[in-house]
């Protein structure tokens, strides 16, 4: 199956571009879209351990199964408020 | 009311979505763009949502909340796009029959919201470099759901 892996912040930011293609074995889940990711985006690969995945829009473990429709993104941790800003 | 927006936040709005005569208290948080973290002084900021995500996981936080405190309406507004100093980034507003219930349900929201939304920020420092805010990079780091 095809995927296209959104990407924010940071995440985009290494990767040069906010949408990777990404072909995947039927029946693939997180963990090994983590290391299509790693493998198919170099410059990602050191911050995919700690990317957050989100499928249809829910945190999802490195368990969950894809599926050709997934809805894909893949991100840094949010802001947290602790590092400055804002509150 | 559940909101991003590239517009400037106006409180008075916020605080007019969830006023009611049920409710004896209002609770209001604003978020605000600070100068200084330490020795560092920003210049602006800037905000980027997963808007579709973060929609999903506000108006889930809206559902916790409302389970775990008699609220009688909740609002949270977040600004997206550049924001300058003392500008507002989120407002948090929750109307409830009681005061307590209404500063524990509040500062729940802020507090959840910074961990579980998908809203980045950007500092931009007042030498024109920018940063993203990253704090939990560190993989020892809890991810934000339950395990």
């Amino acid at each position: 199956m095809r995927l296209s892996i959104q990407l924010f912040a940071l995440a985009r930011d290494k990767a040069g571009r906010s949408v990777v293609p990404l072909e995947l074995p039927d029946g693939a889940n997180v963990a090994d879209l983590r290391a299509a990711l790693a493998a198919g985006v170099p410059a990602l690969a050191p911050l995919v351990p700690v990317l957050l995945i989100a499928v249809d829009s829910e945190y999802a473990r490195d368990e969950v199964v894809l599926r050709p429709e997934s809805q894909v993104a893949a991100f840094p941790p949010v802001s947290g408020g602790t590092a400055g800003g804002v509150a | 009311m559940i909101e991003l927006t590239h517009e400037p936040i106006d409180p008075g709005r916020v605080i007019e979505s969830v006023r009611s005569h049920q409710a004896g208290a209002i609770c209001l948080f604003l978020g605000t763009v600070r100068e200084f973290t330490g020795e560092r002084q920003t210049r602006s900021l800037a905000y980027e949502a997963y808007t579709a995500m973060a929609e999903a996981r506000l108006t889930d936080l809206e559902a916790e909340a409302r389970a775990r405190w008699p609220i009688v309406a909740l609002s949270i507004v977040h600004r997206v796009g550049d924001l300058e100093l003392g500008d507002i980034a989120v407002a948090v507003a929750v109307s409830t029959p009681h005061r307590g219930e209404g500063f524990a349900a509040c500062q729940w929201l802020m507090d959840t919201l910074k961990q579980v939304v998908p809203i980045w920020k950007q500092e931009v420092w007042a030498d024109g470099t920018r940063e993203w805010v990253h704090p939990g990079l560190d993989p020892s780091n809890a991810p934000p759901f339950e395990s």
